[in-house]
């Protein structure tokens, strides 16, 4: 025993020994189930196995990811902001009148990321310093941008700036597959939050409120700065995403992004962060939010079925997620 | 130095330096309640300081004072000599003020070294440096003695561990003042004398140390100098080697020691000892939590069970209880044998069981205290027959004064009631039920001494009228003083069990140690 013991272990004992921290579990989870679909999806359906497909998932949900990412920000705190569906119809509309008014573009840009900003800020310090609750509070911004909308203009306003178009259309080339640079920006955006989450001290905050938001206080931690923090981020996010999505689909509507907000709670549950706050990660909600996307690409591979399979198999999967979510923290206690 | 004429304040000739710090005249008011009247505190450097009081003496508020959790109506504060006003935790602690509260308040989910570091995280180019902290965090650790991996996150470890990652992050910051408010509520003794250790070490560094616990003998092994407060004013500040404690026990509850003097017991109930047993346990047990027991208890009898913490003892209660599911054995109420499936068959059967966690197993915060009261019978009654009004009014009245119950306001709510009166109002919430069998899980855990003396008065009382009661208390004198028999467990399982006749704590804590003599041994 002691000898086999004594021996230095190869790298197949390290990998079969290896155990991954509980906490890694749920987005080790999402990733195989997003590996798993493309696999089962490339036995069925040919073509599904091009890369350029996995690339098109990020191009085609680049928006999302920038949304899910602000959305997991305030999930981790344990809040929730529903207002982002809004204020990303609120941006397109923003820039597709203002851009119609005249305005360069990058002062458009400049007045929607403004706009979404200040909405999460005001949002924040509602729900921080009137201690209201953030799903209250963060409804009522839905309403306030959704109407907001409207006021700017009923109609459907298209958008045919030729800077628009070239950032829309703007493509970088990997060799024989393409990538648009919306989807690098949505990676981007993924990458920052990663690192301002994990490594300075407003992301370690955002967790420590989380977990605790009386401990977090009484330990001198900064938290209104960071409570309030969370929705301004969101905010900026949902305008970034709103942009985005601005450029993905050229108009500005007041219908566009109806219930976009859930489709990035989903994204935010089924990769793997507590509802309640403290724990996940956004290259979960980024994992989340390529899961949703690869049901829609799977079903519009298969063709025979209905568009509303794509709502019953993420309801489906967001009740699963939350069911092994609950066992798994149910375990630890 | 300016001597205070009133109240007295000792100081010892030529040794005292500037204290680091100085709370002058501070008055809290909250509402209509004066919670601070014009109380003084001084700390000096290299010494432990205990702040002294009953439940309600304003301790608490004292300390949430100094942190900057309250802000001060009247009064001033001088660190080192200058004056502070300190509008937040994040203030005092900037200068140098390190607070560990008796609830553990860190972050479950994060790991042990960023407990320890939240807010000061080492880093480097902007950057937390995780490989920084965790050496950081694992080299304070070590130097307190605690053998944990520091990236581990927080809540895989127990309470006690809990409370000393508390503690290392207090220490880290290298605090001038470090206020440890009642720290040791949840530790058993080993891990307290570490703690003590600890505690010294830090003082030697010359580290102002407050602590505030109820155990009178902790304060006598570790305090240099106490300031002892009751109803929210200063009584006196004394030097703790030139008080008995005795007098001690005066000064903080303010009134003559006959509620404590009255319970000197007689001599142990022997003749309960006989007929059928109201509960007997045969071989009960439960998977990882408790080997195969057998107790047996008669008619106004009060066996007292004594161990360590994670010796078995709440589990032994549970189980009777039906709180949990016995895997093993069986258990005979008054020679009728049932299983326990639930507690509500055990209150069917006149069992009452109050918890050792008041916070969360017992007491209903935002309720009335008449509420709480009334909480068992009407369970027990179901909740279809509502209790009458007349007979509501008539029960709370008659337990609120015979528990002497603060305040006597059956509209009070429950948040708004200090430790001890909530204990009073759960232990009044069995009694109601009128059972035949109380099995008390630590009633006087965290509770002042009045409190403590009152409700141990009231249990003998009920023994003597009939009922049986199982108590279980980590405090052995308290368990000596009570109990007609002893049960010692240790490791999940009964290992003696015998007559309190004159045992002495001694013995007890020989026998958990397992240096005893076995059962039936004369011991003389």
């Amino acid at each position: 025993m002691s000898t086999v013991t004594a021996r230095p272990d190869s790298a197949w004992d390290r990998v079969k020994d290896f155990t991954p921290p509980p906490r890694y579990i749920p987005i080790i989870a999402t990733f195989a189930l997003f590996v798993g679909l493309f696999g089962v999806g490339g036995m069925r359906y040919d073509g599904l196995t091009d890369p350029q497909v996995l690339i098109s998932l990020l191009i085609d949900n680049a928006f999302l990811i920038v949304l899910g990412v602000g959305m997991t920000f305030v999930i981790l705190t344990g809040g929730i902001d529903l207002s982002v569906g809004s204020v990303v119809a609120l941006s397109t509309m923003i820039a597709a009148k203002t851009l119609q008014m005249g305005w360069s573009p990058y002062l458009s840009i400049a007045a929607v990321l403004l706009t979404g900003t200040v909405l999460g800020l005001l949002m924040g310090l509602l729900i921080h310093y009137f201690d209201i609750q953030p799903f209250i509070a963060t409804l009522a911004g839905l309403f306030l941008a959704r109407g907001l909308t409207y006021l700017i203009s009923v109609e459907s306003i298209s958008i045919n700036n030729s800077t628009f178009s070239e950032l829309a259309f703007g493509t970088v080339y990997l060799g024989d597959y393409y990538i648009r640079w919306t989807a690098l920006l949505a990676l981007a955006v993924v990458a920052i939050a990663a690192y301002v989450l994990a490594r300075t001290r407003f992301g370690r905050t955002v967790y420590a409120i989380g977990g605790s938001e009386s401990s977090a206080m009484l330990m001198g931690l900064r938290v209104a700065f960071t409570k309030v923090g969370v929705y301004v981020i969101s905010g900026f996010c949902a305008a970034l995403a709103g942009l985005l999505f601005s450029l993905y689909i050229l108009s500005g509507n007041s219908l566009h992004a109806i219930g976009m907000e859930l489709d990035a709670i989903a994204a935010v549950v089924i990769g793997g962060t507590l509802l309640t706050g403290g724990r996940g990660y956004v290259v979960g909600t980024l994992l989340g939010v390529l899961v949703l996307g690869a049901i829609k690409t799977l079903i519009s591979f298969d063709g025979t079925l209905s568009s509303y399979w794509i709502r019953i198999i993420t309801g489906v999967l967001l009740l699963t997620f939350v069911v092994v979510q609950r066992f798994a923290t149910r375990r630890q206690q | 130095m300016t001597q205070m004429t009133e109240p007295d304040v000792v100081t010892a000739p030529g040794t005292d330096p500037q204290p680091v710090i100085e709370m002058r005249d501070i008055s809290i008011t909250f509402g209509a309640v004066r919670a601070l009247d014009e109380v003084s505190l001084r700390l000096f450097p290299g010494e432990v300081h205990a702040l002294m009081g009953e439940n309600g003496a304003g301790k608490s508020t004292l300390i949430k004072a100094l942190t900057g959790v309250y802000t001060i109506d009247e009064g001033t504060v001088l660190v080192e000599g200058e004056s502070h006003e300190f509008h937040s935790p994040a203030a005092s602690q900037a200068a140098g003020i390190s607070t560990v509260y008796q609830e553990v308040n860190l972050v479950p989910n994060l790991t042990v070294a960023e407990n320890m570091l939240l807010g000061r995280e080492p880093r480097r180019f902007g950057a937390i440096s995780v490989r920084e902290m965790n050496r950081r965090a694992r080299r304070t650790l070590l130097h307190l003695g605690v053998d944990i991996d520091p990236r581990s996150v927080l809540d895989e470890h127990p309470i006690a561990v809990q409370q000393l990652v508390a503690i290392a992050r207090a220490v880290d910051v290298e605090a001038k003042v470090l206020i440890l408010d009642e720290p040791t509520s949840s530790l058993d003794a080993d891990e307290v004398e570490k703690l003590f250790t600890v505690m010294r070490r830090l003082r030697d560094e010359g580290v102002a140390i407050v602590f505030v616990s109820h155990f009178l003998d902790q304060i006598y092994e570790i305090a240099d100098r106490m300031t002892i407060l009751r109803n929210g004013r200063l009584v006196e500040e004394r030097m703790v080697a030139e008080t008995t404690q005795l007098e001690l026990v005066r000064l903080m509850i303010g009134r003559e020691l006959e509620t404590l003097e009255r319970l000197d017991r007689e001599a142990p109930n022997t003749e309960a000892e006989s007929g059928t047993p109201v509960l007997k346990a045969v071989g009960l047990g439960r998977k990882n939590t408790l080997e195969a027991t057998d107790l047996e208890l008669f008619e106004g009898e009060v066996v007292g069970i004594a161990g360590l913490l994670g010796s078995g003892r709440t589990e032994l209660a549970r189980l009777l209880f039906g709180a949990d599911h016995a895997d093993t054995g069986e258990l005979t109420v008054r020679s009728e044998k049932r299983r326990l499936r639930s507690p509500r068959h055990a209150i069917d059967r006149r069992i009452a069981f109050s918890s050792e966690d008041r916070k969360a197993e017992g007491v209903v915060q935002d309720l009335t205290v008449a509420d709480n009261m009334l909480l068992a019978l009407q369970a027990s009654r179901g909740w279809l027959r509502p209790i009458p009004q007349a007979t509501r009014t008539k029960l709370v009245t008659e337990y609120i004064k015979a528990l002497d119950i603060r305040p006597a306001d059956p509209t009070a709510l429950m948040r708004n009631l200090s430790g001890g009166n909530q204990q009073k109002v759960l232990l009044a919430r069995w009694l109601i039920t009128q059972p035949d069998i109380l099995i008390l899980d630590e009633p006087t855990r965290g509770i002042d001494i009045g409190a403590k003396a009152q409700i141990q008065a009231k249990v003998a009382e009920l023994a003597a009228q009939g009922m049986s009661v199982v108590f279980i208390s980590a405090e052995l004198e308290e368990v000596l003083r009570l109990s007609d028999r002893l049960v010692v467990m240790r490791d999940r399982r009964k290992i003696d069990e015998r007559r309190n006749d004159d045992v002495s704590v001694r013995d007890v804590l020989e026998i958990i140690a397992g240096e005893a003599h076995p059962e039936g041994d004369p011991h003389a």
